[in-house]
């Protein structure tokens, strides 16, 4: 479908190259740039009219001039898929990065993917142990849903990310999750940790891989996670697969947009992204879900790195006004030594409801969970007070209040990296700490459970 | 110029046409597959158009049709139990044609044109009609008579009129100037629908939420604004007020939300019973979804969608509620837009008309005078996300200027599962003076102090409070302990409410004032007993107290709780002899 080359190409600017007198161009067209020199760049119609076609450059404009040949594809972005890619490493923009052969295409997806109409979703309610207790008993993870991991520089965010990637499983099936993985501008030795990682385990097999590195062009890290949620779609809806997609890091992907924003020159939203990031993020995160018909699902799994530490920063905020929930991660207990340093206060998993009880994890998972946070929250609390009024002030219930706080990350919190606790071990440790508590303080566990649960009654 | 031009400029959701006869809001057929669009400025020759679907693929030189309409909406019986995105197509009709995902270039009848619905004429021939009028009736829903109106500005001497079955673009009535009137009429969403006048708010909207209800009641045709970070439950409240409130018919807007949340609705509507009518809550229910990631100028479009549906059955003489979640994603619809446009921006980057427009919309709320003179209003309860919970922004700005209630959602609250989640020393109603004589009248004369007393005791809290944070609660006088143990139980017994409980979710206003009587029966039953010498620990600790506050999540509390009240006065009382 290739048309004719034009040699029309007016200005450069940052990744945009700007032309002028062409045939009529498709909006979102494909457009392939030769350089003088032979090599080939990829780009993207931006902005077309009868005068003047804006083109965003995928590899950057590097040795771009304006003898360089433009040639429009004819179509939209389309990523190859098949079942083949299962098992392969791509590069940012869907070439092979592992050596392997190009993918043969089964058939070729739009990449910017259509939204599912919100009346043909499911709702989804199958619980994922991820074998993290703080996950599986605070935060609980269900099927289709789209959870990120808000995070910050030099927490471990990765080690769980890959964590709940080897052991995530439904409960009670052996059915397997396919992992799609999407790197963006991460630095190549976190993304060796990742592969040899995702090797060393076998996972790689189940695994497509989309690579973007930090020293990749920054325009191409905008079109990675859409070929990687092009991938997950394809897997999920027609053959039936469960994806579980992990991009990582969400914060070089915003930082991309807003470098192209401030080339072409449009109105700055808040620090500087653009005004249209909710929608672009939405985009993103709302191809996570299951549909009806259809026997596959989507789970996300975003990673961002919250400039700061700072929660209210546009992009964690934008996030967690379209995400089902966030996990934070916290630089207080990670300094503390704890892994996984999951601060349950902050967390939350607007889906949790939908999954747990008798028929998926357990009766007394929603009493259990609701007391862990309650009386870990008082005494996070109580911390603070100490501090100024000594522990000789505190009353009986306040004591045993605070002791837990520090069991509660000590025991609960605290795993190894290779530990997969089930969730029924997982409440029976709850169980175990809270039996510390004296009964009448625990006023949020339903008697029944405790006649039940409580390793008094259980003995 | 003709009617048909070419299509210029193409930049996302914006499309530029030349040569093409336009004018402002003209509803326009952009690219060979005929997407919908509008005209929104008007340069020169050259008219830009929002298009309300994707725009990836369409080029320059391709056909722009102007079809000379403004954008409406059709009305008309079978409006109820739809659901719709941001222009009106049914969600489920677009399933049929196109799958699950949404494709584009798809037409779709608003409802179903050819469902025959039983007329029942309320003129006779001869009578004169004016616009706005009622001419006769159909039974839309078990619970809904659907009125038919002559189209506001028309009407005539009826010439005929006949009782029978129709579909809704069969003519039933003529008049005498050869004019004739189906049961479906079209309205230009950005154009309000008339009414005589508008009359002041006096009757609340009860909504079956305590601390709404009681501490900061909304009007019937009033507005209200609940700004709230993530995670601190806007939509959860939306949906109980969707489900609860004493509303006849509730529009639903989720605009630029998440799809999970409205397939929630979707699964959960149909199954709920309004307890006000014992029926199936989506028999009353119109809902919009256009979620975040579908096209932003539907987005844009849908709130006026939304109200001009709402509005055509206040029109009727119904109490209609309207939720719009989220206002602040229409308004960065309309930023988005404004951008593309290349328009000189105002606060962070919303275009300078954000707060007339934020303050047009809530306008078209209000209780009036129908045309056909009966009373209707339209409540406006509309979500704002401020970026990092931070109301210092242009949008929750513009909203708390012109809304009367502000019930300000708190990430603290929500953080300790205090839900709902709204902050009692921020929030205010300015309802209350109008709203009064109705509380007193209906529900206890003293209802209005009763209100103030346990708003009183809750901002001393947060005063004793602070004290607290220093010298621990055990420094202060007993009665102030008192105080802090009172104030405790407003907020554990009576502003925490669970939305997810079968009886708690929804609180009975009359049962809402026994509760609050019953706080301030405690308070007193304990100040007697302490002055004759009781201790603050065993009147606190009497367990007929935690049997009232445990009690309200049964079902025929309000039958005991009286009994309740008086049990525990009385082991307060006894407290005195203890010593």
């Amino acid at each position: 479908m290739t048309g004719k080359e034009y040699r029309t190409i007016t200005d450069v600017k940052g990744p945009l190259v700007f032309l002028n007198k062409t045939e009529p161009v498709a909006f979102g067209e494909i457009v392939s740039l030769r350089l003088s020199n032979g090599t080939i760049k990829n780009g993207q119609v931006l902005d077309t009219s009868d005068d003047m076609v804006i083109v965003q450059v995928f590899e950057g404009t590097a040795k771009i001039d304006r003898e360089a040949g433009v040639t429009f594809m004819g179509d939209v972005f389309k990523l190859p898929v098949s079942e083949d890619l299962i098992g392969r490493i791509l590069d940012g923009a869907g070439r092979p990065r592992d050596g392997g052969p190009d993918i043969v295409a089964e058939q070729y997806d739009d990449i910017i993917g259509a939204a599912i109409n919100p009346y043909s979703r499911r709702s989804p309610h199958d619980f994922i142990q991820t074998g993290i207790s703080a996950i599986d008993c605070c935060t609980s993870l269900v099927r289709g849903q789209k959870l990120p991991i808000f995070s910050a520089s030099g927490l471990p965010h990765n080690d769980i990310a890959l964590q709940i990637a080897r052991q995530a499983k439904l409960t009670g099936s052996d059915e397997e999750f396919i992992v799609v993985f999407c790197a963006m501008g991460i630095t190549a030795e976190e993304y060796n940790f990742f592969r040899a990682d995702l090797e060393r385990t076998g996972a790689l097999e189940h695994a497509v891989l989309f690579v973007n590195l930090a020293d990749d062009p920054a325009v191409e890290r905008i079109i990675t996670p859409r070929l990687a949620l092009t991938a997950a779609e394809y897997l999920a809806f027609e053959k039936d697969k469960h994806v579980l997609v992990i991009y990582t890091d969400m914060t070089n992907y915003c930082d991309a947009l807003r470098q192209i924003g401030a080339a072409r020159e449009e109105v700055p939203g808040r620090r500087g992204y653009p005004g249209y990031m909710y929608t672009d993020l939405a985009m993103l995160y709302e191809r996570a879900g299951l549909v009806k018909g259809k026997k596959g699902s989507i789970t996300q799994f975003p990673i961002l790195t919250m400039p700061g530490d700072d929660i209210t920063h546009p992009i964690p905020d934008l996030s967690g006004y379209i995400t089902e929930g966030q996990i934070v991660i916290s630089r207080e207990l990670h300094q503390q030594g704890i892994y996984p340093p999951i601060n349950v206060l902050p967390s939350l998993s607007r889906l949790m409801g939908s999954c747990i009880g008798e028929k998926t994890t357990r009766e007394d998972h929603k009493s259990v969970s609701d007391q862990m946070y309650a009386a870990y929250a008082q005494g996070r609390e109580l911390r603070g007070l100490v501090a100024i009024v000594g522990e000789d002030a505190l009353n009986e219930r306040d004591k045993q209040l605070l002791e837990f706080s520090g069991v509660f990350e000590d025991k609960f919190l605290r795993q190894s990296r290779d530990e997969d606790r089930s969730i029924e071990e997982t409440l029976d440790l709850c169980w175990t700490l809270m039996s510390a508590i004296d009964t009448k303080y625990l006023v949020r566990l339903d008697q029944k459970w405790i006649d039940k649960y409580h390793p008094d009654n259980r003995k | 110029m003709k009617n048909e031009g070419l299509i210029y400029r193409i930049s996302g959701p914006v499309v530029t046409a030349i040569d093409m006869k336009a004018a402002m809001y003209d509803v326009v057929r952009v690219g060979t597959e005929g997407l919908m669009g509008e005209v929104i400025e008007l340069h020169g020759d050259k008219a830009v158009i929002q298009v309300y679907e994707d725009t990836s693929g369409i080029r320059p030189g391709e056909i722009v049709v102007n079809t000379g309409e403004t954008l409406s909406v059709s009305l008309g019986p079978g409006l109820l139990t739809q659901i719709y995105d941001g222009i009106q197509r049914p969600l489920p009709t677009l399933e049929k044609e196109m799958g699950v995902f949404l494709t584009r270039g798809v037409d779709a009848d608003a409802f179903d044109l050819e469902k025959i619905w039983t007329f029942e004429p309320q003129v006779s021939v001869g009578d004169t009609v004016v616009g706005g009028q009622v001419v006769g009736h159909v039974q839309e829903t078990d619970t809904i008579v659907h009125k038919i109106m002559a189209v506001p500005g028309m009407g005539g001497v009826v010439k005929s009129i006949e009782s029978g079955d129709f579909n809704v673009t069969q003519t039933i009535c003529t008049f005498e100037d050869g004019s004739d009137m189906q049961m479906m009429q079209k309205w230009p969403v950005r154009t309000p629908r008339p009414y005589q006048q508008k009359y002041p708010p006096v009757i609340p909207l009860v909504t079956g939420t305590r601390i709404l209800d009681f501490l900061f009641p909304l009007a019937k045709g009033g507005a209200a604004g609940i700004p709230g970070p993530f995670g601190s439950g806007k939509t959860v409240t939306q949906q109980s007020l969707a489900k609860y409130s004493d509303a006849q018919l509730v529009v639903y807007i989720g605009c630029g939300e998440r799809g999970n949340e409205m397939t929630e609705v979707l699964d959960e509507f149909p199954h709920l019973i309004d307890p006000n009518t014992g029926k199936p809550l989506m028999e009353r229910t119109v809902m919009i979804a256009n979620t975040s990631n579908m096209p932003v100028a539907a987005r844009e479009a849908s709130v006026y969608t939304g109200i001009t549906i709402a509005e055509y059955y206040r029109d009727m003489g119904y109490d209609v509620a309207l939720m719009a979640d989220s206002t602040s994603r229409w308004a960065e619809a309309m930023r988005e837009i404004s951008s593309r446009l290349e328009e000189m921006p105002g606060e962070e980057g919303y275009p300078a008309y954000l707060s007339t427009r934020i303050a047009e919309f809530y306008e078209r709320a209000g209780r009036v005078e129908t045309l056909n003179g009966e009373d209707g209003s339209i409540t406006v309860i509309g979500a704002v996300s401020p970026p990092g919970g931070d109301i210092s922004e242009p949008v929750s700005q513009g909203t708390l200027r012109i809304v009367k209630v502000f019930w300000g959602l708190d990430a603290g609250l929500a953080r300790q599962r205090h839900f709902p989640a709204i902050n009692w020393l921020n929030s205010y109603s300015l309802y209350p003076q109008s709203l009064d004589q109705w509380f007193r009248d209906k529900i206890a004369q003293d209802f209005p102090e009763v209100r103030v007393e346990l708003s009183g005791l809750l901002q001393i809290e947060s005063e004793l409070q602070e004290i607290v944070q220093l010298v621990g609660s055990d420094s202060l006088p007993a009665d102030q302990q008192l105080t802090l143990e009172v104030a405790r139980m407003i907020r554990e017994y009576f502003l925490q409410q669970n939305a997810f409980h079968e009886v708690d979710a929804y609180c009975d206003i009359d049962l809402q004032y026994k509760m609050a009587k019953a706080i301030l029966s405690f308070q007193e039953a304990a100040k007697n007993a302490m002055a004759s010498g009781a201790q603050l620990n065993d009147v606190v600790n009497v367990p007929s107290r935690s049997d009232l506050m445990r009690g309200r999540l049964n079902k025929g509390y309000i039958d005991i709780i009286d009994d309740m009240v008086k049990t525990m006065c009385e082991e307060i009382a006894a407290t005195v002899e203890e010593n």
